[in-house]
């Protein structure tokens, strides 16, 4: 038996709540009473996405993307599209505004994603080089190598726009030009794959998936700017990506696309993998240079910059894995295919690893200009359990949040800047109406005090300082006052650190202060957490008039602070209670309230 | 092989292109990608991939080859695996685990139905097969 067509209908919860269900059920009875019961077969799938468009069904192997389908609608797609062979073209996605599509010119695509960094992951295999190289990969390197100086690779990464995909933006063909003219008897190029973030694993990923187009960069910028050596420095917590990246430049050596005279050019270059130990400091590219040479790993002032004196005193290209995985298609496509995709000051796309409570969490790579709205409600698939969507911190511990009232707001380096927050390096943590933005400000500061290196004082003493400000406001302790205090650090951390990491520390409160000042007054003056988060400002008690005295909350509580007779109403006896919330979830008629 | 020049690795591109085009007429012409990022493993992906082993030696599969790949990104529905075979459309499937993969064998490679449920979207094209090299 074999189908000729496919139909899948979308599972996602989005499309079941606009009757996807009744879709799928009148596309099987059509086929049936159609008899073409043996020509078709009908599916229902995983979440497509696009969930505003729903409900949705696809159509194999022609590739039709039906939205907005009605159950009504099954018998129509059965006569048409599959016994006479013809797409009903009022149900066809519109794909004329993509703006991905703009790059790919014959082509229209309805997926809100495109894939450049990402390319070849999960394609290929990541342990085999040939099958890298059926995917055009050491093309770029062997164009290069035989028709390219490197004035030729600067000229045309500053037509692609390329800028640093590690947070700050810095635009990648200055910084190679900037120690390409260095005068220096060594150079070397860096891949900082120390990527720290909280919910961060974009950099992992594509090094597990795709570890020779790193390779292939750090050649090419070795190139140009007369480097013959490189380091990557990766945390040993990623022992997949190491290990694949073992195998990879074992397999480029092999082939001679490492090691002396490459491809015959008379080039050399080789590189060399430095563990980190973990410290979010090291990413900080003069922490990570010290790290890398031995040292502790402590940032020291800037200038002189890497480019002028980097690792061992010389002239050096630090780039992260993202940065370096789009330089390769940037030389064989050209930089003007790249600079067609994107925003005016922001080109090529970004990825972003999606989590916290987001249905489709994954890493997505997007378009720059791409709005949150589609990465949380095209692609993510919207909030877990039908909740609100409250904001998205993106950033990690250096960024802020971003609202629902800007979620429309295009995502490129000066939008988000505008807003408060920055691009960061793609972690994209999604927070809904459960979340206590208080809370929120408390864990990142609680991170970075935690991982401050302690050298300077500004970031050593006003983190702890802050941090204890904020621990007082979340167990309700705090005044009005410390609101004040907190900025007034924040001013100082961020004008007088020695780095990055203290000078973006108190990104997270001042954000959440600016978006969320009700409930920082909430926990301040009413002593209240309005999401319910903070323990020491959440009571639970017992609604004697809803209690039928059954007896579940007392058996589960862990410190048997609950008491009654049966069938009659039970207390919590508040001295005792250590708010675990274990007899508000297990009660099954709602009478543990929560305040 | 040894170092390559340009030429040769020009050569080796083309073999090796065509290699995956020919998959079709080759003795090994199905197959099955298993998504093995850290992400994949962590939900079971090793798993999958030894009952994909073991139940297709249950049925003699020897034009069957199974490999690795990285991660699709698909991480709410880890792990990920992706079947091309004749005459059948590309599909990747999620939530595979070990039952599934048998499934998988059954119905779609020998039975060339599609396992209900478990059938998830390419999140994107592909710009290099179909970016117009």
């Amino acid at each position: 038996m074999n189908f000729k067509q496919y139909i899948l209908v979308c599972g996602g919860t989005g499309c079941e709540s606009s009757k996807s269900d009744e879709i799928y059920r009148n596309l099987l009875s059509a086929a049936e009473s159609k008899d073409v019961k043996s020509d078709v077969q009908i599916l229902k799938t995983g979440c497509f996405g696009l969930c505003e468009k729903g409900p949705i069904v696809k159509v194999l192997p022609d590739e039709s993307f039906y939205v907005h389908v009605k159950p009504e609608d099954a018998t129509e797609i059965i006569e048409e599209h599959v016994i006479k062979g013809r797409e009903v073209k009022r149900l066809l996605y519109d794909t004329s505004d993509s703006k991905a599509n703009k790059a790919m010119e014959n082509l229209d695509f309805y997926q809100k994603q495109f894939r450049i960094v990402l390319r070849n992951c999960g394609v290929i295999n990541p342990e085999d080089i040939d099958e890298y190289i059926a995917r055009d990969g050491y093309a770029a390197l062997s164009k290069v190598l035989s028709e390219m100086t490197p004035d030729d690779v600067i000229a045309e990464l500053k037509i692609s726009g390329l800028r640093g995909r590690g947070g700050a933006g810095f635009p990648t063909w200055l910084k190679w030009n900037l120690t390409k003219e260095v005068e220096s008897d060594q150079k070397y190029v860096v891949c900082n794959a120390d990527e720290g973030d909280p919910g961060a694993y974009m950099d992992r990923s594509t090094l597990e998936g795709d570890p020779h187009s790193l390779i292939e960069a750090m050649a090419i910028a070795a190139y140009t700017i007369g480097a013959d050596y490189g380091y990557i420095y990766i945390r040993a917590e990623y022992p997949l990506a190491i290990n694949r990246l073992k195998i990879a430049m074992e397999q480029a050596r092999g082939y001679g696309l490492l090691g002396k005279d490459i491809l015959g050019s008379g080039f050399n270059f080789d590189l060399e993998i430095r563990l980190g130990a973990g410290a979010f400091v090291c990413g900080e590219e003069t922490a990570l240079i010290a790290s890398l040479e031995g040292e502790r790993g402590m940032p020291r002032p800037r200038p002189p910059f890497p480019s002028v004196k980097g690792v061992f005193g010389k002239p050096t290209v630090i780039n992260n894995v993202e940065t370096w995985a789009n330089v390769p298609v940037i030389l064989h496509k050209g930089g003007k295919w790249f600079a067609s995709i994107g925003t005016e000051d922001s080109k090529g796309t970004k990825v972003f690893a999606l989590t916290g409570k987001i249905n489709n969490s994954g890493l997505v790579e997007v378009p720059m200009g791409t709005t949150l709205r589609e990465i949380v409600y095209d692609i993510g698939g919207g909030i877990k359990d039908g909740k609100k969507f409250k904001a998205v911190q993106t950033g990690g511990p250096s960024g802020g949040v971003i609202t629902a009232d800007y979620i429309d707001t295009p995502i490129d380096y000066a939008s988000l800047q505008k807003l408060g927050s920055i691009m960061g390096s793609g972690g994209m943590i999604i927070m809904d109406e459960d979340d206590c933005m208080v809370d929120v400000a408390k864990f990142y500061l609680d991170f970075t005090v935690d991982e401050s290196c302690g050298k300077c004082a500004p970031c050593r003493v006003g983190g702890k300082t802050m941090l204890h400000l904020l621990e007082g406001i979340t167990k309700g302790k705090g005044t009005m006052d410390d609101i004040e205090k907190m900025k007034k650090i924040a001013l100082g951390m961020s004008k007088a650190s020695l780095c990055g990491l203290g000078q973006t520390a108190p990104n997270p409160v001042l954000s959440t202060l600016r978006y969320f000042e009700d409930e920082y007054l909430a926990h301040i003056q009413e002593k209240r957490c309005p999401a319910g988060k903070c323990k020491d400002l959440t009571v639970y008690e017992i609604i004697s008039d809803k209690c039928i005295g059954c007896g579940l909350c007392a058996r589960r509580c862990p410190v048997s602070c609950i008491s009654g007779e049966k069938r009659q109403p039970h207390v919590i006896d508040q001295e005792k209670c250590i708010k675990c919330g274990e007899c508000y979830s297990v009660c099954k008629f709602e009478a543990v309230s929560k305040k | 092989m040894g170092k390559l020049t340009l030429e040769e690795l020009k050569k080796l591109r083309e073999s090796k292109q065509k290699e995956m085009s020919l998959r079709d007429t080759s003795d090994k012409n199905v197959h099955i990608i298993i998504g093995m990022g850290t992400c994949g493993i962590a939900a079971g992906a090793k798993d999958a991939y030894s009952a994909f082993v073991d139940e297709l030696a249950a049925h003699n599969l020897g034009n069957v080859t199974v490999k690795q790949t990285g991660c699709m990104g698909l991480c709410h529905a880890e792990p990920t695996v992706e079947v091309i075979m004749p005459e059948m459309p590309r599909i990747i499937y999620g939530n595979v685990n070990a039952q599934v993969a048998r499934d998988i064998v059954r119905k779609h490679v020998l039975g060339k139905i599609l396992v209900n449920d478990h059938v998830f979207d390419r999140p994107a094209i592909d710009i290099v097969e179909g970016g117009g090299n």
